[in-house]
C-alpha cells in the first residue's frame, strides 16, 4: 500500500507526519480506516474530502488528542502528542476556540505564553491575521470569521514547525483568503509544514500535495497537477468525483 | 520547572473574571450583604447572655462556608466552559500541564475568596461587632481553605457535567448534604450513628468545627489545626482526582 510514495521520501528528509495503519473508531463508526500516508516536510498538503469522511479525526490523530484504535502516528520524528512536539506543533480547531470574554490580544498572549513566545510574537501573529484594528476587541464582540481568525492567530503565534489548520478559511472574504495562502506559502518557504483541510475544492490549487479522503478511507495522495492528469479533467470539483466513482466502482467490484 | 504556563493561565482566569464585572460584584459583595442582613434580622432577638449571640452563631458560619458555595458554583461552570468550548482540549496540546492548569484555577479563585472573605471579615468585625475569642485573620484562613475546596470540587463535578445547566444540579448533589450534616442545622451529637458516620467524612464538618474552635478559643487549638489540615487534604484530594479526569486523549 502506497509503496510508490514511499520510495519518495528514501534519501529526502524524514517526512514531517508518517502515520502507518492508522484507525479510528469512535462509538460503533469506523472514522479512521487504515490510513498510510507520509507528509513531506516543508509542503503545504490539502486534506480534502466531503463533511464527516474523517478530516478533523486524521487531524486530531496528528496533534494527539486523538485515541488511537490501531496504527502509529509519527510527527517530526515522535509520536503523535510527545511533551517535546507541544511546542512545535500548532493546531486550529475547526470551530473558534478562544476565550470569547477576552480581549483579542489577550487570548494571542495567553496563547503565546503558554508556547513561550515573546510578547512581541502576540502583536506579528495578530496583524498576520489582519485583526490589528480590533486588537483590543472583545473576542464575544466579533463576528464568525473574525473569531477563526484570532483562533488562526493564537495557533501561529508561537511559530510552530507544523500547522494543523481544520478550515481555517471557512466564512472569510476572499481578498483575506488570498492574503492568508500567501502567508501559508511564504511559511512553507521558510520550511514549515502546513496540513490544511478544506470541503471546497477551490482552494486545492493552492497545495502542493493533495489527500483526498472520503468514508474514513484515503483515496488518493496525488498533486493538483497529477489529478487533473490522472482524471482528465480540468477542474479539480470534476476529478475528485471521478476519483470517487472510481473507488466505488472498484468497490462493488 | 517552567512555571510560565501555570503563571499565563492564572493571569488569564482572572481578566475572565475581571472582565465580568457583574460576577466580579456579586462575589464581592453578596456575602457582606447577606451578613448585613443577618444582622437586622436576629439584633433584637433576645438570647441568654451566657451563650453566643444568635447573629455571632449565624455570621461564623456565613463566613466559613460561603467561599465553599461560591466557588463552588462559579468553578464548576467555568470549567465546564472550557471543556465545552474545546479550549481545554487545545491548551493541553500545549506545553501547559494539567497540574499548571488546575493550580492557576485554585490560585485564581483563592485570590478571589480572599479578597470576598477579607470584604466580609471586615464588615463583621468591624461594623457590625462581630467578634471571635480567636485571631480573625484565622477566620480568613478558614474561610481561603474552605474556597480551595469548594474549587477542587467544582473542578471534580465539571468533568460529569455534560451543559452549564447540569454543572449547576451539581450544587444540591454535593453542597447541600454537606450543609445538612456538618453540625449546622442540628448538632452532631444528635444525629443517628450512620449519618454521623457521613458527616464524618465529609469535609465542610471540619471546616464548622475548626470556625468553632476559633470563636471559643484565645489561643489556636490543635483541632483546630487539626480540623484546617483535614480540609486541606480534601482540597488536595480533589485537585487531584480532578487532574484524572482532564484528559489530552478522549475517544
Amino acid at each position: 500500500m502506497m509503496i510508490s510514495s514511499l520510495d519518495e521520501f528514501i534519501d529526502g528528509p524524514p517526512p514531517a507526519i508518517d502515520i502507518a495503519g492508522l484507525t479510528v473508531i469512535r462509538g460503533k463508526h469506523t472514522a479512521i480506516d487504515d490510513v498510510s500516508l507520509q507528509i513531506r516536510s516543508g509542503s503545504i498538503t490539502g486534506l480534502l474530502g466531503p463533511s464527516g469522511c474523517g478530516k478533523t479525526t486524521l487531524m486530531r490523530s496528528i496533534v494527539g488528542t486523538q485515541i488511537l484504535t490501531n496504527g502509529t502516528v509519527t510527527v517530526l520524528g515522535r509520536p503523535a502528542g510527545s511533551p517535546q512536539l507541544r511546542r512545535r506543533v500548532g493546531y486550529l480547531t475547526q470551530q473558534p476556540t478562544i476565550y470569547d470574554d477576552l480581549r483579542v490580544i489577550d487570548n494571542v498572549r495567553y496563547f503565546a505564553a503558554l508556547t513561550g513566545a515573546a510578547k512581541t510574537a502576540a502583536d506579528d501573529a495578530v496583524a498576520a491575521v489582519g485583526m490589528q484594528e480590533h486588537r483590543t476587541a472583545l473576542c464575544n464582540k466579533l463576528s464568525g470569521g473574525q473569531r477563526t481568525r484570532v483562533s488562526l492567530a493564537c495557533a501561529l503565534v508561537s511559530d510552530p514547525d507544523l500547522l494543523v489548520l481544520d478550515e481555517p478559511t471557512v466564512g472569510l472574504d476572499p481578498v483575506l483568503r488570498v492574503d492568508l495562502w500567501e502567508q501559508f506559502h511564504r511559511l512553507a518557504r521558510a520550511g514549515k509544514t502546513l496540513l490544511v483541510s478544506s470541503h471546497v475544492m477551490d482552494e486545492a490549487d493552492h497545495c502542493e500535495e493533495l489527500l483526498l479522503m472520503r468514508d474514513g478511507r484515503l483515496l488518493a495522495h496525488t498533486t493538483p497537477g497529477r489529478l487533473r492528469e490522472d482524471t482528465a479533467c480540468t477542474s479539480l470539483e470534476e476529478a475528485f468525483l471521478t476519483v470517487i466513482r472510481r473507488s466505488t466502482a472498484a468497490g462493488s467490484r | 520547572m517552567n512555571m510560565q504556563p501555570y503563571r499565563a493561565t492564572t493571569i488569564r482566569i482572572l481578566r475572565q473574571l475581571a472582565a465580568d464585572h457583574r460576577s466580579m460584584a456579586m462575589v464581592l459583595v453578596v456575602p457582606s450583604a447577606v451578613i448585613t442582613l443577618m444582622y437586622f434580622m436576629f439584633r433584637d432577638m433576645p438570647h441568654p447572655p451566657y451563650l453566643p449571640s444568635p447573629f455571632a452563631r449565624a455570621c461564623l458560619i456565613l463566613l466559613g462556608l460561603f467561599p465553599l458555595v461560591v466557588m463552588f458554583l462559579i468553578t464548576s461552570i467555568t470549567m465546564q466552559r472550557e471543556r465545552g468550548s474545546g479550549t481545554l482540549e487545545r491548551i493541553l496540546t500545549t506545553p501547559l500541564r494539567r497540574f499548571d492548569l488546575l493550580a492557576a484555577y485554585g490560585s485564581a479563585f483563592s485570590l478571589a475568596a480572599a479578597a470576598q472573605a477579607a470584604l466580609a471579615c471586615a464588615v463583621s468585625f468591624w461594623f457590625l461587632g462581630f467578634h471571635t475569642a480567636g485571631a480573625p485573620a484565622l477566620v480568613v484562613l478558614i474561610a481561603i481553605v474552605n474556597a480551595v475546596l469548594g474549587v477542587g470540587l467544582g473542578l471534580l463535578c465539571s468533568a460529569f457535567a455534560r451543559t452549564e445547566f447540569q454543572a449547576v444540579q451539581f450544587m444540591p448533589v454535593v453542597i447541600i448534604p454537606q450543609l445538612l450534616l456538618c453540625g449546622i442545622i442540628i448538632p452532631r451529637e444528635a444525629m443517628p450513628d450512620w449519618l454521623r458516620w457521613i458527616s464524618n467524612a465529609l469535609p465542610a464538618t471540619y471546616a464548622l468545627e475548626a470556625l468553632q474552635q476559633v470563636a471559643g478559643h484565645t489561643e489556636t487549638t490543635t483541632v483546630t489545626v487539626r480540623d484546617i489540615a483535614i480540609v486541606i487534604a480534601f482540597a488536595l484530594a480533589t485537585l487531584m482526582l480532578a487532574a484524572a479526569t482532564l484528559r489530552r486523549r478522549t475517544p
